[in-house]
């Protein structure tokens, strides 16, 4: 069985993003990337997915610049097989992404697509879900447990109450939260390793896909600013200032 | 321009996320229909049909709906959603799960978690987690939605007196099935809809000292939340978390202990109107967006808030 994993590069979640002074989006130049937190967790369940001898490929693909195609490296060194690199230059939306892939899908024929449940830079939380629809797959959204075995998946799911558990028929889309796992470090061996693992390009146009964005992005500006209050010197006064002040109590 | 409203329940009784949903879609002026998909579910589409603003009300039921799987309700909501304009859930793990599917199967964007309507085709949404905002306009025929629940009103849950259709079911076939869920038992105050939040951070060390958490939130009639952290370590249930990744509340007063106020946390409480944090640290991130802030050790301070406020 082989699996998909859906790689995007994004910045880094520690990074305290700046907005572009003419609102035509958030500065990128000179800003520390990454894999996106959740992709990677996908990579390191299909690698354990493989070392168990559930799955026999890892396929990671991304669709992005030259830099995010290199960037599949880092997901090889976790011990994925290959990487497909869609070059694509700008902004890419979730339903051009899930188009991509289902293409992709039916090349090569999968029998799970692992990926994360939302890209933290767009926080959209869209492609996995839009990619099960299109290929009319049963989808599995925000697992942090997921038990692979006969052509069957379950998965336990993060909802807003606690938890649920859905069995999937194979194939299937699923998606990562937070608690699934936690991604190894790369070692250095490996990472040589990765470097010379193959990596391929593949055009949107041969998938006959149309990357150009859906949505019209008008303007990327600063949220209002919180302003910081005052701190106070122990409980008792605490206490007065939420009565009397803030008149929350 | 007709609006449709996903409604969200338990088959029993509506979520409140749904009249926010329907307070964001008065912004559109047009009229509202609400539909109710589940299993035995005509009370919901009875509540649904009372609040103010909702002129009409579909109920579709069937034992395929039970659990709102997307796989089977997907279908169903785009046969109807062909005579929207526009189709709006909350921005819930649920609505989350169902909504870009049915964008999809309709071959339109989806626009995620919006927190304002600048016009029915423009509209504001977070981006890094909430460091930024971002409008962008839609020009597909269908507009698909999730609301922010905090960011809009909620309609009246009186005042209105929609009819109530019935539409034959035609659920999608699946491959998924239900197994079980489970449920955290709270008698405590839905923490999205809580006027009070009390939440614990890793600085509580242990699920044992939470308990400390609980008594202040009790005190104050609060929900209970929590960090990533907290939630990784085992202290409290997954459903606890507040943040980019979990769940975003905008109470009236919510209290911080033991949380040092890292960006994923703060996009998910960030809009309360009155923060208070309490840390041992003077240099925690948290006091750069808290009323009030209290360098202290927890263990102390927050026994002392508590026996303060009987
Ligand atoms: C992709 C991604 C998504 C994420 N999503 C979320 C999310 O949704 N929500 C979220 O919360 N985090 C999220 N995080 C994690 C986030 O980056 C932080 O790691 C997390 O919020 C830290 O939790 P914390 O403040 O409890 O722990 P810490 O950062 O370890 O802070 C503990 C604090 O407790 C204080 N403290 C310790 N002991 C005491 C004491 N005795 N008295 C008083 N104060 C004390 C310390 O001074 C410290 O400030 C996410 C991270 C990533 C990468
Ligand atoms: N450009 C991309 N290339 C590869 N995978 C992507 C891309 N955009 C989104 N994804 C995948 O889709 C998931 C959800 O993204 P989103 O719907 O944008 O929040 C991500 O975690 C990735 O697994």
């Amino acid at each position: 069985m082989k699996i998909l994993v859906p790689c995007k590069r994004v910045v880094d979640p520690y990074v305290k993003i700046r907005v572009k002074a003419d609102q035509s989006g958030v500065e990128l130049n000179n800003v520390k990337m990454a894999l996106n937190p959740f992709d990677e967790i996908a990579v390191e369940e299909a690698v354990r997915l493989k070392e168990k001898g559930v799955a026999t490929e890892v396929i990671v693909v991304t669709i992005g610049p030259a830099l995010a195609g290199e960037m599949l490296r880092t997901a090889m060194a976790i011990g994925a097989d290959r990487g497909i690199h869609v070059p694509f230059d700008g902004e890419t939306q979730p339903l051009a992404v899930a188009k991509v892939l289902a293409a992709l899908v039916k090349r090569e024929q999968p029998q799970l697509v692992l990926m994360g449940k939302q890209a933290i830079d767009d926080d959209c939380n869209q492609t996995g879900q839009m990619l099960a629809a299109l290929l009319n797959w049963p989808q599995g959204t925000f697992a942090s447990k997921l038990t692979v075995a006969d052509g069957k998946a379950e998965v336990v799911r993060e909802i807003d109450g606690g938890l649920e558990t859905l069995a999937l028929t194979l194939p299937a889309v699923i998606t990562t939260d937070l608690r699934l796992n936690t991604p190894r470090y790369a070692t250095l061996p490996n990472i040589m390793k990765a470097k010379k693992k193959p990596l391929d390009t593949v055009q949107a146009a041969e998938l006959g896909v149309d990357l150009t964005p859906r949505l019209k992005l008008l303007k990327v500006t600063e949220p209002p600013k919180r302003q910081a209050g005052s701190k106070v010197p122990d409980v008792a006064t605490l206490v007065a200032k939420l009565r009397d002040e803030a008149k929350v109590l | 321009m007709q609006t449709l409203v996903i409604a969200e329940h338990d088959n029993q009784k509506l979520k409140p996320v749904t009249r926010h949903v329907v307070g964001a879609a008065g912004a559109f002026g047009a009229p509202v229909t609400v539909l109710v998909l589940g299993q035995d579910c005509g009370a919901v589409a009875q509540e649904a049909a009372q609040i103010a603003g909702v002129s009409n009300v579909l109920l579709v039921e069937d034992a395929a709906y039970a659990h709102a799987l997307p796989e089977a309700l997907a279908p169903q909501i785009v046969a109807i959603a062909k005579s929207y304009s526009h189709v709006l859930a909350g921005a819930t793990v649920e609505g989350k799960n169902l909504l870009p599917r049915v964008a999809a199967l309709l071959d339109v964007a989806q626009i995620s978690e919006i927190t304002a309507i600048e016009s029915p085709e423009i509209f504001v949404r977070p981006v890094y987690a909430g460091n930024a905002l971002a409008t962008v306009q839609s020009a597909d025929a269908i507009k698909v939605i999730t609301v922010r629940a905090t960011a809009f009103a909620p309609a009246a849950a009186t005042g209105g007196s929609a009819a109530v259709q019935t539409v034959a079911a035609a659920p999608g076939a699946s491959g998924s099935s239900f197994v079980n869920r489970s449920l955290s038992q709270s008698t405590r105050p839905d923490l999205t809809a809580a006027r009070v939040v009390v939440s614990g951070g890793r600085g509580l060390g242990s699920a044992e000292n939470f308990k400390l958490i609980d008594a202040l939130a009790d005190k104050l009639g609060a929900a209970v939340g929590a960090s990533r952290a907290a939630v990784d370590a085992g202290y409290v249930p997954n459903d606890y978390q507040v943040g980019q990744t979990g769940k975003v509340v905008a109470p009236e007063l919510y209290i911080a202990v033991g949380i040092s106020g890292a960006i994923q946390h703060l996009a998910g409480m960030s809009n309360s109107k009155v923060i208070v944090a309490i840390n041992k640290d003077p240099d925690a991130p948290i006091f750069g967006v808290a009323d009030y802030g209290l360098v202290a050790d927890l263990f102390q301070a927050v026994p002392e808030l508590t026996a303060a406020l009987s």
